[in-house]
């Protein structure tokens, strides 16, 4: 199809060049993908960058403050914690942790949403009434108390947490799907697909889903700052990695009760959750805005 | 209308029947159990374990302990939890209205400084409140509470002594009955001096970290709604006429913007219920958000599965009221759509 459209229109941009044009536009969405690059590449390079390991413990180094503070030490540049390991190195490699579990949870959501979602709008009937029951039920147990029920039940692990933010964000996906596919299933080239004898799974996959994409790819950029959060949350509740997984909210909930006497400790792994989550949700909007004119704020 | 209300009513019984199944099959499937949880790891007489599981309802077939949950459920009965050995209901009933006191200084915080906040935005749209508005809302809505909890601990309650750390009132000072389980209105009713201010110092950090989410999101709500609703001819006929900008913004513009923000409110207690889990953990805040940690962490089945029950059917029916609002406010949801 796309190939049909340029060779009618030569001087149109291609629909990557267009698409980062009006991406673009937004100077706070480029910000913020720069952002989330550079987080990613510490994040992918974390054994490299990290000066040093995420868990060895500097036992004549504990508790030490970042070193534009008095007492600092430039082998330790934001610090040690309790225990004296390396807070720029926990918090590189808690970057690896949490980006891991959003897009984790993102992958597992789009492809169950994307499955269950399409299922629903084209079967109908009865498989659309549970399958969409099922989504309300979800929606109706508040987000944490439905994660740490799902946590209660797996027991706290990185994996488990996995699971309870997937469960968790898992309906806003299929709801997505089934939505823009219903709008989709009466057009004409939908019927003419099928009047030629596309078989089911190839009009549910191939012509249909493409043109629901835009505002998955939207929720999907927004949802992995989600999963984040709620992560992070779980962690600093002790219900999500356990130690000594340097995963941010659970190094905020380790190093609670040096709040008054090391309050840098506490300080930067919220401040790390902070920039990510912020970063992915401005190039959020940024992509909503671009590939979804009409859904433009303002 | 009665006809719409019923439907909607009627629709809320496969997923509240649904949601007796999730809460039961998963409270089944949590490891460890719970009477040899309670007797500690001194190990426990064996008569005496069995005499308990068959307290508990633990030696019967699944089946047949799922059709008692409904049965109990039917009668209003959530459950008996392990730690206290009162009823659930009425543990979480005791502890709600602290969260819900809470709740309703969150969403309070929320609208007043909301609503304006995206007013101005609209107003000045393209300008630096707008931008600076939009900046702080996109930052509000990516906080994570607790640890922005803990940043006013340490800033407001340590460094500058503003205001205590924990709980809800001094206790040492001042003691009273909970007559409505309100701490500012129990408070006032004692007449004790200096009470009412205890409690809303109290008050104030705590409701500033829940009410932070949903500040964000109605501002962002009220701007979008704002500017929609200012590009429509009635404001243009409005502004014609030559009425004040403030008649003109507040009252025929606002009116029309803020259904969106109404529904946005009704639809964020499920945000709220979440975000007051972290809050009450972080302030010691004595309300079913920290009781639904402390549940999880004594391995206190019943009271768990009964509290998401509760929270969930008080989700569930907030829904409902909203819907049902809504419907009363736009026909043309009732019928069709």
């Amino acid at each position: 199809m796309a190939t049909d459209a340029t060779a009618v229109e030569p001087k149109r941009p291609g629909p990557l060049l267009e698409f980062w044009q009006s991406f673009a536009e937004n100077r706070g969405a480029v910000v913020g993908l720069v952002v989330v690059v550079i987080i990613a590449l510490l994040a992918i390079f974390a054994d490299i960058v990290a000066p040093h390991s995420a868990i060895e413990q500097f036992r004549d180094f504990t508790k030490l403050p970042p070193v534009w503070e008095e007492g600092g030490n430039w082998h330790f540049l934001l610090g040690t914690d309790a225990l004296g390991r390396d807070a720029l190195s926990r918090l590189i490699h808690g970057a690896r942790i949490s980006l891991f579990i959003g897009l984790m949870v993102m992958s597992v959501s789009i492809a169950v949403g994307v499955v269950l979602g399409l299922v629903a709008a084209f079967l109908g009937g009865i498989a659309d009434i549970i399958i969409m029951r099922v989504m309300d039920l979800i929606i109706a147990i508040p987000s944490l108390v439905l994660a740490i029920l799902v946590v209660a039940v797996l027991g706290p692990s990185l994996e488990n947490t996995i699971v309870a933010v997937t469960i968790v964000y898992m309906p806003r996906y299929v709801r997505l799907v089934r939505a823009s596919a219903l709008s989709e299933i009466g057009k004409d080239y939908v019927t003419a697909a099928r009047v030629i004898g596309v078989g089911p799974i190839r009009l549910m996959f191939v012509t249909v889903l493409p043109n629901c994409l835009a505002p998955l790819i939207v929720q999907a950029a927004l949802g992995v700052s989600d999963a984040i959060l709620e992560a992070a949350a779980l962690g600093f509740l002790g219900l999500g990695a356990q130690p000594p997984i340097p995963e941010w909210g659970a190094m905020l909930a380790d190093n609670r009760e040096f709040i008054r006497s090391n309050p840098w400790i506490v300080t930067l792994p919220g401040l790390a959750i902070l920039i990510t989550v912020v970063a992915v949700n401005i190039m959020g909007d940024g992509l909503r805005d671009a590939l979804d004119p009409k859904l433009k704020r303002g | 209308m009665l006809k719409y209300l019923l439907r909607r009513l009627a629709l809320t019984i496969p997923t509240f029947l649904a949601l007796t199944l999730v809460t039961f099959i998963a409270i089944r499937m949590v490891p460890g159990d719970p009477v040899e949880v309670r007797q500690g790891e001194h190990g426990i007489d064996p008569i005496r374990l069995a005499k308990l599981r068959h307290e508990l309802g633990l030696d019967q077939s699944i089946l047949h302990q799922y059709w008692d949950y409904l049965v109990q459920l039917a009668h209003g009965d959530f459950g008996t939890s392990i730690r206290t050995q009162t009823s659930v209901a009425s543990e979480f009933f005791t502890l709600f209205p602290a969260t819900m006191e809470l709740a309703l200084c969150a969403m309070l915080f929320a609208v007043v400084i909301g609503v304006p906040a995206g007013v101005f935005a609209a107003v000045k749209r393209g300008g630096p409140i707008d931008h600076g508005v939009m900046g702080i809302s996109v930052i509000g809505y990516s906080m994570p509470i607790f640890w922005w909890g803990l940043l006013l601990i340490m800033l407001v309650s340590e460094r500058w002594e503003l205001t205590p750390i924990s709980g809800r009132i001094d206790p040492i000072k001042y003691y009273f009955d909970a007559t409505t389980g309100f701490m500012l209105i129990d408070a006032w009713l004692s007449g004790q001096e200096g009470a009412v201010i205890d409690a809303a110092q109290h008050l104030i950090l705590p409701t500033i970290v829940l009410g932070t989410i949903p500040l964000a999101v109605i501002a962002r709500i009220t701007r979008s709604s704002m500017l929609e609703v200012l590009s429509e001819d009635y404001v243009r006929t409005a502004r014609a006429k030559g009425l004040s900008p403030f008649r003109v913004i507040g009252l025929h513009a606002l009116r029309n913007a803020l259904i969106p923000v109404v529904t946005s409110i009704g639809l964020q207690i499920g945000t709220l219920l979440a975000g007051a889990v972290l809050t009450e953990t972080i302030f010691s805040w004595p309300g079913i958000g920290k009781w639904l940690i402390e549940s999880i962490n004594q391995r206190d089945y019943p009271a768990l599965q009964g509290g998401i029950m509760l929270i969930s059917c008080l989700v569930i029916m907030v829904n409902l009221f909203v819907d049902v609002l809504y419907g009363a406010i736009n026909p043309r949801l009732r019928h069709g759509h």
